[in-house]
């Protein structure tokens, strides 16, 4: 459904990608995993558009779409769930979480209710603004927020970073659900033993080159040692 | 007693300063563009007005009907256009096209209108008052600022109950993330500058029907109008009528004393309320 062809990306001189190659099949969960600096982010930032590339450097449904503007990327059912979160300081929960939905209107199985059972103290913070959230409630948020427009792919950017080791657990408990609801999942993480415990594949990332693409119940610590560190384990 | 009326025509003049600032502020608050053609485009927009009266024989509020989606047409494309172009983290390139649209459209309104001043005809209700037993008001500053009143709820309804408006404050906080959630900023940085320039057709009417104007007069209105957005603390419309109030009283109060120091006093106001509060009377709680 989703893929790269010899995907790079420049922040002006510097290179951050070397022709990377991903591809992500429909309600597939792929772990993107990686080092600090590895090109992970700038790999999103890529196929959602905040960094432009050239046409056929990203496909969605064989369509070239890198040269699109994230908004039109985002209306093809690609929705993006930030590092960092970036909640709207000025906007509610419950307006942060509309925000998401009103630019896409596709059938789906996630609306404002469907959002508020997934995550439940949301419901009772809606009319709190965003930012006045923990940390863990911002990342449901932000979650949500990407769900309200029913993507085909939800790509998460760091959703664990920085949160309580019991907060991460909530977080990955809706995983599952969310796959349910038939979106293919794209997990960026630092975090590896998270990842794989819930994809299906993974791609690991070193200096802005794929390092590893493996199945992820196939996987063994040695791959993942040299391909994450570039050294033989 | 004096002192009373003085204080309510000073009150309803800021009625008329706010809706001078709204637009700017509108703008300002969502793309953080200073339009330094403001004045220059309520200018244009009373020639419109006055053009639907004389030409059309229109009467001055069909006219104004008229002119608004005209009006809201040129701020969408100048934005979609030119302005759009220019936006980014350098915040001089803005200001100097707008700078030089400020000059070329005095200029152009000077060859097709001359110098002449000119006046909307309201024909009785010019002169028309209302007396409230202590002080007696006139019914057109009265209108002005129940326009002002009913122009701010509305813009307010829409911020904060629209679509829209999630649209625009989503992209006033963070362009980049509204992108994401399939908002294209510079559409949404189009759709507010013409909606300011719905809103500054409306202060065309009243600038056009209470007092004479030529094409020259556009910039006083840009700085009576920065000066209340910027009392008021950028970003609140309430904020922006109160420092159009603020204004208002001491340009007043000021002519009260002495004619002449109608202008200076609402300057002085302006940079006292500099003084005490340098954010404003109501900032934005994230800026």
């Amino acid at each position: 459904m989703l893929e790269t062809r010899g995907l790079t990306a420049n922040y002006g001189q510097f290179r951050a990608l070397f022709g990377v190659d991903i591809t992500v099949a429909a309600g597939e969960c792929v772990a993107i995993i990686g080092a600090n600096g590895a090109g992970k982010s700038t790999l999103m930032r890529s196929i959602t558009g905040v960094i432009g590339n050239a046409p056929g450097m990203v496909l969605h449904r064989g369509e070239p779409i890198g040269a699109l503007s994230s908004a039109e990327i985002m209306k093809r059912g690609i929705a993006m769930v930030p590092e960092g979160r970036r909640l709207f300081p000025s906007l509610t929960v419950e307006e942060n979480l509309l925000v998401g939905g009103q630019a896409r209107k596709v059938p789906g199985p996630w609306s404002l209710d469907a959002v508020y059972d997934l995550f439940q103290i949301l419901r009772e913070r809606r009319k709190s603004p965003g930012i006045a959230l923990s940390g863990g409630q911002q990342q449901m948020v932000a979650i949500g927020r990407a769900l309200m427009s029913n993507p085909e792919l939800l790509l998460c950017d760091e959703i664990s970073l920085g949160l309580a080791p019991v907060v991460i657990r909530d977080i990955y408990a809706a995983l599952p659900r969310i796959r349910e609801g038939g979106a293919a999942i794209v997990l960026v993480e630092q975090d590896i033993g998270k990842a794989l415990a819930v994809a299906d594949r993974v791609y690991c990332m070193m200096e802005g080159r794929v390092t590893l693409a493996a199945r992820a119940a196939e996987v063994t610590r040695e791959d993942i040692h040299s391909a994450y560190f570039g050294v033989a384990a | 007693m004096i002192w009373l009326d003085t204080l309510v025509q000073g009150i309803l003049l800021g009625g008329l300063y706010a809706l001078f600032a709204a637009g700017l502020s509108l703008v300002f608050g969502i793309m953080r563009l200073v339009n330094l053609a403001h004045g220059d485009l309520i200018v244009l927009a009373a020639y419109l007005v006055l053009m639907g009266v004389t030409l059309l024989g229109l009467s001055p509020w069909i006219a104004t009907l008229v002119a608004m989606p005209m009006m809201f047409a040129l701020g969408w494309l100048l934005q979609a256009a030119v302005l759009n172009r220019v936006l980014g983290k350098d915040i001089l390139p803005p200001l100097l096209v707008t700078f030089g649209l400020s000059v070329a459209l005095q200029n152009g309104l000077l060859e097709a209108f001359s110098a002449d001043s000119r006046r909307i005809p309201v024909g009785a209700l010019e002169g028309a008052s209302l007396d409230l037993g202590l002080v007696t008001v006139g019914i057109m500053p009265l209108m002005t600022f129940a326009s002002a009143i009913v122009m701010i709820i509305a813009l307010n309804g829409l911020f904060y109950h629209t679509a829209l408006g999630r649209a625009f404050r989503a992209t006033s906080d963070d362009a980049v993330t509204a992108g994401l959630m399939g908002i294209e900023p510079k559409q949404i940085f189009a759709i507010a500058t013409g909606i300011a320039m719905v809103v500054v057709t409306l202060a065309a009417l009243y600038l056009g029907m209470r007092a004479n104007f030529d094409p020259s007069i556009g910039p006083a209105r840009l700085i009576y109008a920065f000066e209340a957005v910027i009392i008021g603390g950028l970003g609140s419309l309430w904020g922006t009528l109160a420092g159009g109030i603020i204004i208002g009283v001491a340009q007043t109060f000021g002519a009260a004393l002495n004619p002449e120091w109608q202008i200076l006093a609402g300057h002085i106001a302006f940079l006292a309320v500099m003084l005490l509060k340098s954010r404003g009377l109501f900032p934005r709680a994230v800026d």
